[in-house]
C-alpha cells in the first residue's frame, strides 16, 4: 500500500484484461432480457441491480475501509425518498428533467446526509463506528415514521415515473426500458466505484484499514480518508436508492430502516469482501434466494441464516473468497486434480444437506400444519409427513452422506495440498 | 404465460410456474399476497387457511363458477413489505391471474393499489382486480381510491362509527382514554375517535389522546399507570400484534376495570395470552357474528373449518364473504378474464352473508358497508372459541349497516 | 408526588431487568473485546426454555433450569462458534454474533412458531403488594426486583471476594498479563460466556411473563441492551449499572410526563407557524415525549459517542 503500488496499478487501467469482464458484464446485461423475457424475470432482475449498486457502495466501507456499519440503508432511503419528490415535482410543475438523469439527485441527497453524519461518526473506526451506525440507524427510521411530511408515513411517498419528458421517445412505461436505464446506471456506477477503489484516497482507504498508525505516519489523516470513503459510499447508496424509487416508484419505511441494514450486511459478507465482485455474487446469490426459495418453502430465513453463520464461521471471504482460492491451481495447471476429490466429496455432502433440509421441512410441517393435514410434498413426491418413514429416509439419507463426506474429505484435502504446490516445489 | 413458462426467472421458478399452469389451467386463479413468513406469518397463514376454505366450501364443491371453473388460491409470500409485495404482484399477474387479495398492512395496500392502477393503465390488456380483505386505512377509498380496488372489511372510520354509536348509549362512560401506535393507522384511529365522540356525546371528557412508537415498546407499565390515574372509563386503541398484547396485559395488571375497545385482540394467540385476565374487559370491534353462530350455514362452514384445522380460527368472517361475493360477480359477469364487467358487477352488490346481514358495495368508492358489531372477550356461551383456548368472542353490540351514508371524497375514475 | 415514587419503582424495575442484560454483557466484552450482538436472543432462549418447563414442572423449576441450558448453550457457542471466529479478527466476530442473533430468531419460530406464548405470572405472585395513592404495585414486581439486586449482590462478591472473580478482573484491565501468569485464559473465556448468557437466561426467564414472549423479544430489546453499555462505558460494570437505571427512569419518566416539542421550542424562542398544513416541520412541532421516550436512549448514545468516546464511566476506547 506504499506509494509503488499506486503507480504501478495505474497503467493497467486501461488494459484489455482490465476492460475485458467490464466489456463481458454490460455484454450480458444487454443480453439477459432477451433471454428471460417474462416481466417478473426483469423486475427480479431490477432488483438485483438495484443491490448490487447498493452492496457495493456497502463494500466500500466494509471492505475497503474496514467500516462496520449497521445503519447503511439510512442513505439508500434517503436518496430514494428524495428521487421520489423530485419524481412529483417534474409532474406538479412540469420540470424538463428527463427520468434517467434522476438517480445523481439521489446520490447527491445521499452523499449530503452521510456529510453530516460522517463528520462526526468517523472520527473513530471499530466498534465506536458501528454503534455509531446503529444509533443514527434507529433514530433516522424511527423519525421516517414521525415526520410524515418528508418520508410519507408508513405507507411512504409515491410517484409516476411516467410523468417527465420522453427520452428518444421513451417514456419508461414497460419494465423492460427501465431495465436497461438500471442497466446503465448499474455499469456506470459499478465502474465508477471501481475506479474508486483505484484511485490514492481508495488505496488509503486500504491501507487505513490494516493499519491506521502506520498510515497516520505516512502523513494521511485516517480520519479524513474514512470520511471520504463514507461519503463517496453514501453517494453510490443514493443512486441505488433512486434506481430503487424509479422502479417500484414507491419508496417506504422499509427501504431505510435496520432490516435493510442488516441484510445489506448479510449480502455484502455472503459475496465476500475481499474482492470488489463479492457483493455482485452476494446480491445475485441472496435476490434469487429471497425470490425463488421463498416460493418453495416457508422455512427460507432459517437456511439463510445458517448459510451465513456457516459462512462468517468456515469461509470467511465469502462466495468470492471460495472461487479465488481456486486460482493458484489454475494457474499451477493443477485444477483438474481437485475434480474427482471434489466431486467425491461434495455431492455426498450436498445429499447430506438436502436430507437434512428434508428432516426439517417435515418436522416444521409435523410441528405447525394443521392437525389433521397431514399430506406435504418434498422434493416433488408427496407423502404423509406424519408417518416414520420419510424422516426416518432424510435422517438415514443426511447421516449417509455426510458419513461419505467426511471419509472421503482427507482425499480431498491431499488433492488441494497437492494442487496448491508447485510442480517440484516443496510445500 | 406462455412465454414466462418458457423462459422463467429460473429453473425453480419456472418450474412452479409449469407445475400450477398444467394442474390448472381452467381455473380461475386469486393471488393471495400477504405475510406467510416473518413476524407476521401466524396472521397472513391463518388468513391463507380461511381463504383455501373457503374456496373449497364456498365455491369448488358447488361446481365452481361459469361452466365449472374452480377457484385456485396461490399464495405468494410478501414479508408485509411493500417492496416485495410488488415483486410478488408481478410474478403473479405473469402467471396470468387477475385477482389479488390481500390484507395485512395499510402501507402495503397502499403500494399495491397504486401499482395496480398504474398496471392496469398501461397494460390495458392485461389487468388486474384488488381485492382488500383487511387494510382499514380510510384513504383508500377517499383519495386514493380507484376502479380496481374493492374494500371487503369495513374502515377505521366505519368501524369508530359504529363504535362511538355504543359508547354513546352507555351512560356509564363519562371519561375516555385514546392510545396507539404512532403511525398512520393509529393516528386516524385517534382523530376519528376524538371528532365522533366530540359529535355523538359532547358531555364525555377525552382524558388521554397519546401516541406511543411502533413495535418499540418494551414495557407498557408507564402508559398504563396514566390510563388508571387518569380515572377513565373507558380505552379506546387500535393497536394491533405485540403492541396490543402488552398495552392489554398491562392497563390490566394495573388495576383498570372498564372496557378496552380495539380493533385487533383476538386470535394469532393474542386471545389466549390473554385468557382469563381480559376476561370481560377486552373488547374487539369487527363485521361477523362467531358466537353465537349467526346461521346454521355459518355453524356448518365453521365445523368443516375446524375439522380441517382444530387449530385455525375464523377470526376473518369477511374472507368468505369475499370468496362467495367474487364468484357471484364473475357468474353475473359471465367471465372471469374480463375484470372490468367482474368489477361492474361487483359495483352496488348486495350480498346476504352467513354471519348476519348484509354487505353492500357502494359503488361511488368501492367500500363494502355491512353490520359491525363490538364483540366481548370471554369464555362464557362461546361456541367456537379462538386458539383452543376455550375463550372467544361474543357478540354485545350490533350496529346495522353502519355508515351507510358516510361521506367519501373519492372521485372514481372509469375505464 | 406519589405518582414520581410510582415511576420510580417502575423504572428501576425496568432498569434492573435492563443491568441483568448489560451486567452479562459487558463482562463478556471486557474480557474478549467483542460485544455480542446475539445477547438479547439468549435472554429469548431463557423465557422459552422457562415456559417449556413451566409447562411440566411449574415456574420455579423455570427459573432454576432454564438459565443453566441457556449458560450451557452460550458455553457451547463460545467454545465452537466464536472461538473459531475468533482467529479473523474483530468485525468477523461481531458479525457472527449477529448472523447467530438471526438464527437463534429462526430456530424459535421453528421450533415455538411465531405466536406469543401464554407464560404468565405463577400464581403465588399474582396480587398487588401495595399501593400508592392508588396506583398497584403488583407483587412480581417487587420479586423482579428482590431477583435483579440479588444476582448483583452475588456478582459482586464473585468478582471481588473469590479467587475466580480476581482473575476476571485482572483479566478485565490486563488480558494479556493474565495470560502470561498461566491461568488457562480460554476457560475463563468460555465460563464467562456462559456466566453471561446464563444471565440473559434468568432476565428472560423473569421478564417473559410480564413484557410477553414472543419471538420478537430480543429485537426489541437487543439494540438497547448496546446502547446501555455503550453509554455506561464498555468494560465497566458499575457503568452499565448506572447507564440501565438511567435509561430506565428516562424512559418510564418521558412515558408517564407529557412534554411537549411545541412548549420546549416556544421556550427557546421560536415562533410555532400559524399554518402549519405545509410547514416541513409540522411533525417535529407536534410531538410528545411518550412519542419517542423508547429512541432517546439512542438520541443520548449517540451524543456521548461523540463528545465522550469511551461513555460515562469506561476508561478504555472500544
Amino acid at each position: 500500500m506504499t506509494d509503488t503500488t499506486l503507480h504501478s496499478s495505474q497503467p493497467r487501467l486501461i488494459t484489455l484484461g482490465g476492460a475485458l469482464p467490464w466489456l463481458i458484464g454490460s455484454l450480458f446485461l444487454l443480453v439477459m432480457p432477451q433471454v428471460f423475457t417474462s416481466n417478473s424475470a426483469i423486475t427480479i432482475m431490477n432488483q438485483m441491480a438495484i443491490t448490487i449498486v447498493f452492496a457495493l457502495s456497502y463494500n466500500m466501507l466494509l471492505g475497503q475501509g474496514g467500516m462496520l456499519s449497521f445503519g447503511h440503508a439510512v442513505y439508500m432511503g434517503m436518496g430514494g425518498f428524495m428521487c421520489v419528490h423530485f419524481m412529483n415535482y417534474i409532474e406538479d410543475y412540469s420540470l424538463p428533467i428527463p427520468l434517467p438523469v434522476l438517480p445523481i439527485f439521489g446520490g447527491l441527497f445521499g452523499m449530503g446526509v452521510a456529510m453530516i453524519i460522517g463528520s462526526f461518526s468517523t472520527r473513530k473506526a471499530g466498534t465506536i463506528f458501528a454503534m455509531i451506525s446503529l444509533g443514527v440507524g434507529e433514530l433516522i427510521a424511527a423519525c421516517s415514521v414521525i415526520i410524515v411530511a418528508f418520508f410519507g408515513g408508513e405507507e411512504g411517498v409515491s410517484g409516476d415515473r411516467t410523468m417527465g419528458p420522453p427520452v428518444f421517445g421513451i417514456e419508461f412505461l414497460h419494465q423492460i426500458e427501465v431495465y436497461y436505464l438500471t442497466a446503465f446506471w448499474l455499469v456506470l456506477s459499478a465502474l465508477l466505484m471501481y475506479l474508486f477503489s483505484r484511485t490514492p484516497v481508495g488505496r488509503m482507504a486500504n491501507a487505513v484499514r490494516d493499519n491506521p498508525e502506520r498510515a497516520e505516519f505516512l502523513g494521511y489523516s485516517s480520519r479524513w480518508v474514512r470520511f471520504f470513503s463514507f461519503v463517496a459510499a453514501g453517494f453510490f447508496a443514493g443512486i441505488a436508492g433512486g434506481l430503487f424509487a424509479i422502479n417500484y416508484e414507491i419508496v417506504t419505511e422499509e427501504n431505510l430502516n435496520l432490516v435493510q441494514s442488516g441484510s445489506i450486511l448479510l449480502i455484502t459478507f455472503l459475496g465476500g469482501v475481499g474482492f470488489f465482485f463479492g457483493p455482485i455474487l452476494g446480491a445475485i446469490v441472496f435476490t434469487l434466494l429471497q425470490s425463488v426459495l421463498s416460493l418453495q418453502t416457508e422455512i427460507w430465513q432459517l437456511y439463510l441464516g445458517l448459510l451465513f453463520v456457516a459462512t462468517v464461521m468456515f469461509f470467511p471471504g465469502g462466495l468470492a473468497g471460495v472461487i479465488m482460492m481456486h486460482t493458484l491451481p489454475f494457474r499451477l495447471g493443477k485444477a483438474r486434480l481437485l475434480l474427482r476429490p471434489y466431486v467425491k466429496t461434495l455431492l455426498p455432502a450436498l445429499i447430506g444437506l438436502l436430507g437434512t433440509a428434508g428432516g426439517m421441512e417435515i418436522l416444521y410441517h409435523l410441528r405447525h400444519a394443521a392437525l389433521g393435514e397431514n399430506e406435504m410434498s418434498l422434493y416433488w413426491i408427496s407423502f404423509d409427513s406424519h408417518s416414520v418413514l420419510p424422516i426416518a429416509i432424510c435422517l438415514l439419507t443426511a447421516a449417509g452422506g455426510f458419513w461419505l463426506a467426511k471419509r472421503n474429505a482427507p482425499e480431498l484435502a491431499d488433492a488441494w495440498h497437492e494442487a496448491n504446490t508447485p510442480n517440484g516445489g516443496v510445500a | 404465460m406462455r412465454k414466462s413458462i418458457k423462459y422463467g426467472v429460473s429453473a425453480a421458478l419456472a418450474l412452479s410456474c409449469i407445475v400450477s399452469a398444467a394442474a390448472a389451467a381452467e381455473n380461475v386463479k386469486i393471488a393471495f399476497i400477504d405475510p406467510l413468513s416473518g413476524p407476521f406469518a401466524s396472521t397472513g397463514s391463518n388468513g391463507l387457511k380461511q381463504y383455501e376454505f373457503a374456496a373449497d366450501e364456498l365455491v369448488n364443491k358447488n361446481g365452481g363458477v361459469l361452466d365449472g371453473r374452480k377457484f385456485e388460491i396461490v399464495a405468494f409470500d410478501n414479508k408485509v413489505s411493500p417492496k416485495e409485495s410488488l415483486i410478488q404482484l408481478q410474478v403473479a399477474i405473469d402467471q396470468g391471474i387477475h385477482y389479488v387479495v390481500q390484507g395485512n398492512s395499510s402501507g402495503v395496500a397502499n403500494a399495491l393499489t397504486e401499482a395496480i392502477e398504474k398496471h392496469n393503465r398501461r397494460n390495458p390488456d392485461n389487468r388486474v382486480l384488488f381485492l382488500n380483505y383487511a387494510a382499514v386505512d380510510p384513504v383508500l377509498t377517499n383519495d386514493k381510491c380507484n376502479f380496481w380496488h374493492f374494500r371487503l372489511d369495513a374502515n377505521s372510520d366505519i368501524k369508530m362509527d359504529a363504535l362511538t354509536d355504543v359508547i354513546a348509549q352507555n351512560p356509564d362512560i363519562k371519561k375516555v382514554y385514546i392510545i396507539g401506535q404512532d403511525y398512520g393507522f393509529g393516528k386516524a384511529v385517534a382523530a376519528a375517535a376524538v371528532s365522533m365522540l366530540g359529535e355523538k356525546r359532547p358531555d364525555i371528557e377525552i382524558v388521554g389522546n397519546e401516541l406511543h412508537p411502533i413495535g418499540k415498546v418494551k414495557d407498557f407499565t408507564p402508559y398504563a399507570r396514566k390510563v388508571v390515574s387518569s380515572g377513565a372509563d373507558a380505552v379506546i386503541t387500535g393497536n394491533w400484534g405485540s403492541d396490543m398484547l402488552g398495552l392489554g396485559k398491562a392497563v390490566i395488571e394495573n388495576g383498570f376495570k372498564g372496557p378496552i375497545y380495539t380493533y385487533y385482540a383476538a386470535g394469532s394467540g393474542i386471545t389466549a395470552a390473554f385468557g382469563e385476565s381480559g376476561k370481560g374487559s377486552i373488547r374487539l370491534i369487527s363485521e361477523g357474528q362467531v358466537n353465537p353462530p349467526y346461521s346454521d350455514r355459518a355453524k356448518e362452514v365453521y365445523d368443516g373449518f375446524r375439522a380441517r384445522y382444530p387449530e385455525g380460527n375464523i377470526d376473518m368472517p369477511r374472507i368468505f364473504n369475499t370468496v362467495d361475493m367474487l364468484a357471484n360477480a364473475i357468474n353475473e359477469a359471465g367471465t372471469a378474464d374480463d375484470v372490468v364487467a367482474v368489477a361492474h358487477a361487483l359495483e352496488g352488490m348486495t350480498y346476504e352473508s352467513m354471519w348476519g346481514g348484509k354487505v353492500y358495495i357502494r359503488p361511488e368508492d368501492h367500500q363494502a358497508i355491512q353490520d359491525i358489531n363490538v364483540l366481548v372477550h370471554t369464555n362464557e356461551g362461546i361456541t367456537y372459541d379462538y386458539d383452543n383456548s376455550g375463550y372467544g368472542v361474543l357478540l354485545e353490540h350490533k350496529v346495522e349497516m353502519a355508515s351507510a351514508d358516510s361521506p367519501t371524497t373519492c372521485k372514481m375514475k372509469r375505464p | 408526588m406519589e405518582l414520581i415514587l410510582v415511576n420510580l419503582i417502575d423504572g428501576l424495575v425496568t432498569g434492573l431487568l435492563l443491568f441483568m442484560l448489560s451486567a452479562g454483557l459487558t463482562l463478556i466484552f471486557s474480557m474478549m473485546g467483542v460485544l455480542n450482538f446475539a445477547h438479547a436472543s439468549f435472554y429469548m432462549l431463557g423465557a422459552y426454555f422457562a415456559y417449556q418447563i413451566s409447562l411440566f414442572l411449574g415456574f420455579w423449576m423455570g427459573l432454576l433450569i432454564a438459565p443453566v441450558i441457556v449458560g450451557l448453550l452460550g458455553a457451547l457457542v463460545e467454545r465452537y462458534g466464536l472461538r473459531r471466529v475468533h482467529q479473523y479478527g474483530h468485525v468477523p466476530e461481531l458479525i457472527f454474533t449477529f448472523g447467530l442473533a438471526l438464527l437463534i430468531e429462526e430456530l424459535v419460530q421453528f421450533i415455538w412458531g411465531k405466536d406469543q406464548m401464554p407464560y404468565t405470572v405463577p400464581e403465588i405472585l399474582q396480587f398487588s403488594a401495595f399501593s400508592i395513592a392508588g396506583n398497584a404495585i403488583p407483587a412480581y414486581k417487587v420479586f423482579m426486583i428482590f431477583i435483579s439486586v440479588g444476582i448483583f449482590i452475588g456478582l459482586l462478591f464473585v468478582l471481588t471476594r473469590t479467587r475466580v472473580g480476581m482473575v476476571i478482573q485482572a483479566a478485565l484491565s490486563y488480558p494479556r498479563t493474565v495470560e502470561a501468569l498461566g491461568h488457562n485464559v480460554p476457560l475463563v473465556f468460555m465460563g464467562v460466556f456462559g456466566v453471561g448468557t446464563a444471565l440473559a437466561g434468568v432476565a428472560g426467564v423473569i421478564a417473559g411473563p410480564v413484557l410477553s414472549t414472543f419471538p420478537g423479544m430480543a429485537v426489541v430489546l437487543g439494540s438497547i441492551v448496546f446502547v446501555t453499555i455503550v453509554i455506561g462505558g464498555l468494560g465497566s460494570l458499575s457503568g452499565a449499572l448506572v447507564a440501565s437505571l438511567l435509561i430506565g427512569w428516562i424512559t418510564t419518566f418521558a412515558k408517564a410526563y407529557t412534554l411537549r416539542m411545541e412548549d420546549f421550542l416556544s421556550w427557546i424562542g421560536f415562533h410555532k407557524p400559524v399554518d402549519m398544513s405545509e410547514s416541513l416541520l409540522r411533525d417535529v412541532w407536534t410531538l410528545t415525549s411518550p412519542q419517542v421516550a423508547d429512541i432517546l436512549p439512542y438520541l443520548l448514545m449517540v451524543l456521548i459517542l461523540v463528545f465522550r468516546p469511551y461513555g460515562l464511566f469506561g476508561k478504555r476506547d472500544a
